[in-house]
């Protein structure tokens, strides 16, 4: 069995189980929307200070409503004892971490998606979606590989709800920065920017990388 | 490999827990075909060894080999040739029973997974429950579903944890039945229990652990009845 295949099979079986509980998505997208509300209502968002603040704004949702579901993706199947069962299986530990970064990716994706256009009504921002995209894209990506890694960790200790932000966090403000920086650089056109987007891509990759390696040294017992 | 090569040999296992040792140096033969059952009081290590010979869990120390192959260098081939049944199912309660062992069947690429996945729900008597999600499923049924899932890939090495766990009497004469048909296609049984009368019937070889060691291992059929009580109450109570 290839590793393509059984990184699709355990992702299908993700989303069936994720669509059928609707546990993640439902939690993520509506913690997601509160959190714009909040800022919509805390911050003063006149037009000179909207490109400073909204991007921010933006981007602390899509963090927070991530560790959600980031922090489920593992426990979940731990607590049930199924994690131990997929483990058994002779398969790659590396197409068990990919298929639960693709998960993800999905999962907070699909919470982006809804949360995208709230955002743009909410802080009567441009919606530049194809300059928003690959921003959202990338930053998801490096945020799900460093939360997919360590939620296998937390996932194995009891205070893993704790335990998954305070790892995890650190690691990624270079990634929330630059699409924090580059959200905004849509919005207000500065010169001498550095390229942003090529930031968070050379992060993607250095934390995937990692993290493929990693991960089946993190679940062993 | 030779008949006298062990199908499964445990060579001084050890494994702790933090500063608590669990095993202190467990050494087990067992012969291809052989059913051996292994007793002990709470906490005497029965589950952390059938979860080190599953793969689950690094021993500390020590060596394991399954049909000649070395288990920490060789754990995915290893993997092929087990069958585990833990003393909780473990299943996917979003999944129907027949989606639980379709993904499974798939994951050790088991060759026409529908006909294989259909087949051992007939045979564990859930045909009826197939298009039912697991969490509906009582504590038996589940039961009987983990049973046929470490029948899937048709492992020569079944490793059973308390595997009587929530089977009515009907259940029971099925894993019975299971058994001896693995037994009779040549398989190899490691099963742990807490009932010496179920150890004694099910099994060729008993073997107790006191302490994280194997402190008895006797052949059941050479052996009166008498003398393994007195062994169990001597070694586990």
């Amino acid at each position: 069995m290839s590793l393509f295949s059984q990184v699709w099979t355990i992702l299908w079986k993700d989303i069936r189980c994720e669509l059928r509980s609707k546990q993640m998505w439902a939690g993520m997208g509506l913690f997601a929307l509160l959190v714009l509300v909040i800022f919509n209502f805390a911050f003063d968002l006149r037009v000179e200070n909207k490109a400073a603040v909204a991007p921010g704004a933006l981007w602390v949702a899509f963090v927070f409503a991530s560790f959600l579901g980031l922090g489920r993706t593992i426990a979940a199947e731990r607590e049930k004892g199924s994690f131990d069962r997929l483990l058994l299986c002779p398969v790659d530990r590396k197409a068990i971490y990919l298929a639960k970064l693709l998960g993800n990716v999905l999962f907070i994706g699909v919470v982006e998606i809804v949360a995208l256009p709230v955002f743009a009504i909410l802080f009567n921002v441009p919606f530049a979606i194809d300059g928003l995209l690959p921003i959202v894209l990338l930053g998801t990506i490096g945020i799900a590989s460093v939360g997919t890694l360590f939620s296998a960790m937390a996932a194995a200790t009891q205070a893993r709800e704790l335990l998954l932000p305070i790892l995890v966090f650190p690691l990624i403000v270079p990634i929330v920065i630059a699409c924090v920086r580059a959200t905004g650089a849509l919005m207000v056109v500065t010169a001498n920017e550095p390229p942003w987007l090529g930031l968070i891509a050379a992060f993607d990759v250095i934390f995937l990388s990692l993290s493929t390696i990693l991960f089946e040294y993190v679940i062993e017992e | 490999m030779s008949s006298s090569t062990p199908y499964l040999a445990i060579l001084g296992v050890k494994k702790s827990f933090g500063l608590k040792p669990i095993l202190r140096g467990v050494n087990l033969s067992i012969q291809a075909g052989e059913r051996v059952a292994l007793l002990g009081a709470n906490g005497a290590g029965k589950t952390t060894l059938l979860r080190i010979l599953a793969g689950l869990s690094r021993p500390g120390e020590g060596k394991v080999t399954i049909d000649g192959l070395d288990l920490l260098q060789q754990t995915r081939e290893v993997r092929r040739k087990v069958g585990f049944v833990a003393h909780q199912p473990y299943l996917y309660d979003d999944l129907t029973a027949l989606e639980n062992l379709l993904f499974f069947a798939r994951m050790y690429a088991v060759e026409h997974p529908q006909t294989r996945a259909t087949n051992l729900l007939l045979r564990v008597g859930l045909q009826k429950k197939a298009r039912e999600r697991a969490s509906s499923l009582s504590r038996g049924q589940l039961q009987r579903l983990a049973l046929a899932r470490a029948l899937l890939h048709s492992p020569r090495l079944l490793l059973l944890d308390e595997p009587d766990t929530g089977l009515d009497q009907e259940g029971l004469e099925l894993l019975n039945e299971l058994l001896q048909e693995h037994r009779a296609q040549g398989g190899t049984i490691l099963f742990t229990t807490h009932d010496l009368e179920v150890a004694i019937q099910r099994s060729d070889q008993i073997a107790m652990l006191r302490n994280g060691r194997v402190a008895y291992q006797q052949a059941t059929s050479n052996l009166e009845q008498e003398s393994i009580r007195q062994a169990y109450e001597e070694v586990v109570r």
